[in-house]
């Protein structure tokens, strides 16, 4: 048991119970997986290139994949820059009626790009079980949507979240960590997107 | 939607309401484990998961011990019919795979998990159901990896699993696709835990712990966890394409289909060597700190030891091709990873000489935990230097996949982890168990493990020499190789009987070690600044920091923070680099969610071992669980 004694040298009871940003664990804790995540991505994209190096002809046996739907994909994501952008300022602001907006919005602003995605997986003109570059193609896109998907189910559960009486004080914090992170989704395709639909086309082994 | 908000009406208690015994209890109450198996399996507090942790982590080092007990026996002589090819494939997968991915980064996070939140004076880690799903699918993963050899289906292709042998062609059967699944349950386990460690050691540091005062275990885990997020995610890509190439007919590294093998060893060994320097830093972090105790002085040359760990952690992830010198790479290429290579001994030599420092300036009281550490100064030394041989390409590719490999890596790991971890045990048992081991016992786990490990590792150097190539599993007596075998193996019995002892010490000292009372190492840094074993909410007052050895530098009265809530888990969030407090934020009370998605989780990738359409149906199965953990369910803790 211990007996040294204590001396009161700071004073915590006046401290939040919540902040926002870098002042936040959780936040730390979604860079930490945005860090491990985009660390995959870029493996995968080496991983690509890697093979297309080593093949005389890139893409193998297939015409590059279509532009249409993964243009369609990529604007849309743009597009939702804007209101995830309105949802993290308005977090901050915890103006819940906005906030509820803004999440109904990303909600539907999430499940375009889904959709169009599955869209996209129908013209990549190559399976996944025809060759390597199909294959490498494949697993790229998968590890995207993978992502997107799950932000957009955590974007929902959310919305449901902000919809209850839970819906107050550090769960703005949470609003705008999934908005960070909806941001990671939006800024990691950017370079997928060049990359599968790019530099097939102008890549000469 | 009822918009009752179930905030207090009156004001919560504050720790400044109560104090001595009163406040202690309440503590102990709003911070502990509820009774009962459900409350077991619902536990988020970061001591009872690190010990689980730590208890897990040194059964597969058993287990894994007795698979290479098995191999030595096997080789001790010429033609031995004791252990067949078929089994002596699976035995040395078994041995490397459990070593490595169930024993080395399982146990340095494990004591990660038990000690950092301690030294850095919080309550609990960072995300604690976080860190127990992170406990239950490093366990499944390694019952799936065990179960299935019991069942004569284990993994066969050795510890990296390369291909083409490890792919559909060559390993037809379900062993190859156990053994990638095992990967991705503990990968998925390292990195969980790489995050709480970072965001505790960045945000949860007591008040005044600024950066220039973490304890260097603190650091070198914090360094890890950075390469951990870095490194695993290569292995998680890898071997998710291995599994792919096998079971839905991918041709990732199908040459015939414009894949390429050596992808696999690049992505492999992209992970597979910072792995490497992933279980040693953690050793360093231990070796600095019993070096501090034991000497009774400050370690000697803080900022270099960090910069040695950053440095090393740095470089660590350019050296990956040095495994790869004999796959016929340009010469250039082979030039730079040389050069890498040697580079990384020079971070490596300043922790040494400055641990010599230390020593040479204190007054050095020689008990177990220094014992271990002499022993990882002679051992890690020699395997440092057949180190620098094998970063030579000439001499790597003569002795490439021969037994000097086999004898340098395990001077490295064993001289370099090993030693320091169970120093590390001697030294930091008495605050996980309340009790100190036994000094006698722990002077013979020494000498014991000491020769007996020389004898089994070092005549593999001229073995390795002499063109015995690893992982066959017989020799003929023609080949001159039968004494030293014989010699290596009676050192690995000596080796093993070393661990019967060390287990014996712990287990006997669990009930009839002496009393260790707070602080029994007259130690500085902040875990010994609470009781032993700590309560569960470790400290009854935040202590405040004002020097890296706190406990050495504040004699007197320990100053400390007031002012937390006591009805419900309350920590303090600092600054990242000054460590003012900033928010007094709630830690997660205990949820029994953890396990129920690693459990969904462990069924929906062993289900994919055998059909695809397992993710499918799975993953919103593991999606609700992850919901039902995050939806708030009203206690104190989510409505704060």
């Amino acid at each position: 048991m211990r007996q040294q004694k204590e001396e009161p040298a700071l004073d915590l009871s006046r401290l939040p119970t919540y902040g926002f940003g870098a002042q936040m664990t959780m936040w730390w804790g979604t860079l930490g997986f945005v860090v491990l995540e985009a660390t995959g991505f870029a493996l995968a994209a080496m991983a690509y290139l890697y093979l297309a190096t080593q093949n005389t002809q890139w893409p193998l046996s297939a015409p590059p994949p279509d532009l249409l739907w993964s243009s369609l994909v990529t604007a849309s994501l743009l597009l939702s820059v804007w209101p995830n952008h309105l949802a993290k300022t308005n977090a901050r602001n915890e103006d819940l009626p906005k906030v509820r907006r803004d999440l109904l919005i990303m909600c539907v602003a999430g499940l375009a790009p889904l959709v169009l995605r599955a869209f996209e997986f129908t013209t990549l003109n190559v399976r996944w079980d025809d060759n390597a570059y199909g294959s490498i193609v494949w697993i790229v896109l998968g590890l995207h949507t993978v992502h997107l998907l799950t932000d957009v189910i955590d974007t929902f559960v959310l919305t449901a979240l902000m919809f209850t009486r839970h819906g107050h004080g550090k769960r703005f914090s949470d609003v705008e960590d999934n908005a960070v992170y909806w941001d990671f989704v939006v800024g990691s395709w950017l370079p997928i997107y060049l990359l599968l639909y790019g530099f097939p086309r102008i890549w000469a082994p | 939607m009822n918009e009752m908000r179930i905030a207090p009406t009156c004001p919560d208690r504050r720790d400044t309401d109560l104090a001595g015994e009163a406040l202690r209890a309440q503590l102990a109450k709003t911070w502990g484990t509820h009774r009962g198996l459900i409350g077991a399996l619902s536990t988020v507090d970061h001591k009872t998961i690190g010990r689980r942790y730590i208890i897990t982590a040194f059964i597969f080092l058993f287990l894994g011990g007795i698979s290479a007990i098995v191999m030595r026996l096997q080789l001790a002589r010429p033609e031995s019919g004791l252990v067949g090819p078929d089994l002596y494939n699976q035995l040395f997968t078994m041995h490397g795979t459990t070593m490595m991915f169930l024993f080395a980064v399982p146990v340095m996070e494990a004591f990660a998990v038990y000690l950092v939140p301690l030294m850095v004076g919080t309550r609990n880690i960072a995300f604690p159901r976080l860190n127990a799903f992170s406990y239950w699918v490093y366990l499944f993963g390694g019952i799936l990896l065990w179960a299935a050899f019991m069942l004569n289906i284990g993994a066969d292709a050795g510890w990296f699993s390369y291909v083409p042998l490890a792919g559909p062609e060559h390993s037809p059967g379900k062993r190859v696709d156990i053994w990638a699944q095992m990967i991705t349950f503990t990968e998925i386990s390292a990195l969980a835990v790489a995050v709480e460690i970072i965001v505790t050691v960045f945000k949860q540091r007591a008040p005044g712990m600024s950066l220039d005062r973490i304890p260097l275990f603190v650091w070198a885990m914090l360094v890890t966890s950075f390469m951990i997020i870095f490194a695993m995610p290569a292995v998680m890509l890898s071997s998710t394409m291995l599994i792919l190439d096998r079971l839905v007919g991918t041709h990732f590294f199908n040459p015939a289909e414009g894949g390429n093998a050596l992808l696999w060893q690049h992505l492999f060994w992209f992970f597979g060597h910072p792995e490497v320097y992933i279980i040693f830093l953690p050793a360093t972090g231990m070796v600095s700190a019993i070096i501090a105790t034991f000497a009774r002085r400050q370690v000697f040359g803080y900022l270099t030891l960090v910069l040695a760990l950053i440095a090393t952690s740095v470089l660590s992830f350019g050296l990956w091709v040095h495994h790869m010198f004999t796959t016929g790479l340009p010469q250039v290429g082979a030039s730079f990873f040389t050069a890498s290579s040697m580079m990384i001994a020079i971070p490596s030599g300043l922790q040494i000489f400055c641990w010599i420092a230390t020593l040479w300036d204190g007054r050095p009281v020689i008990r177990t935990p220094l014992l271990f550490v002499f022993g990882f100064f002679f051992i890690f030394v020699a395997g440092g230097l057949t180190g620098i041989m094998l970063a030579s390409v000439p001499i790597d590719t003569q002795v490439h996949d021969t037994y000097f490999v086999v004898a340098h890596f395990h001077y490295v790991l064993i001289g370099g982890a090993v030693f320091p971890l169970l120093g590390a045990v001697y030294y930091w048992y008495p605050k996980i168990t309340g009790r100190m081991m036994s000094e006698r016992l722990g002077r013979w786990n020494f000498w014991l493990a000491f020769i007996g490990f020389n004898l089994a590792f070092f005549p593999m150097h001229i073995l390795g020499l002499q063109g015995m190539p690893r992982r066959v599993y017989t020799y003929q007596p023609e080949m001159g190789w039968t004494n030293l075998n014989l010699l290596a193996t009676g050192g690995a019995l000596i080796l093993f009987a070393s661990f019967v002892l060390f287990l014996w010490n712990v287990l006997r000292s669990v009930r009839r070690g002496e009393l260790a009372g707070d602080n029994p190492w007259d130690a500085g840094t902040l875990e010994w600044a609470t009781s032993s074993p700590p309560p569960p909410h470790n400290f009854d007052r935040i202590p405040v920091v004002s020097h890296r050895e706190p406990l050495w530098a504040q004699p007197g009265p320990q100053r400390v923070a007031v002012g937390l809530a006591i009805d419900r888990r309350e920590l303090v969030v600092s600054a990242l680099v000054d460590a003012t407090p900033q928010i007094r934020e709630t830690s997660p009370d205990p949820s029994i969610w953890p396990l129920v998605a690693a459990l969904l989780t462990g069924i929906t990738f062993i289900g994919s071992i055998f059909t695809p359409w397992a993710v499918v149906w799975g993953s919103p199965l593991v999606g609700a669980a992850l919901i039902a953990w995050f939806w708030p369910k009203g206690s104190a803790e989510d409505e704060a």
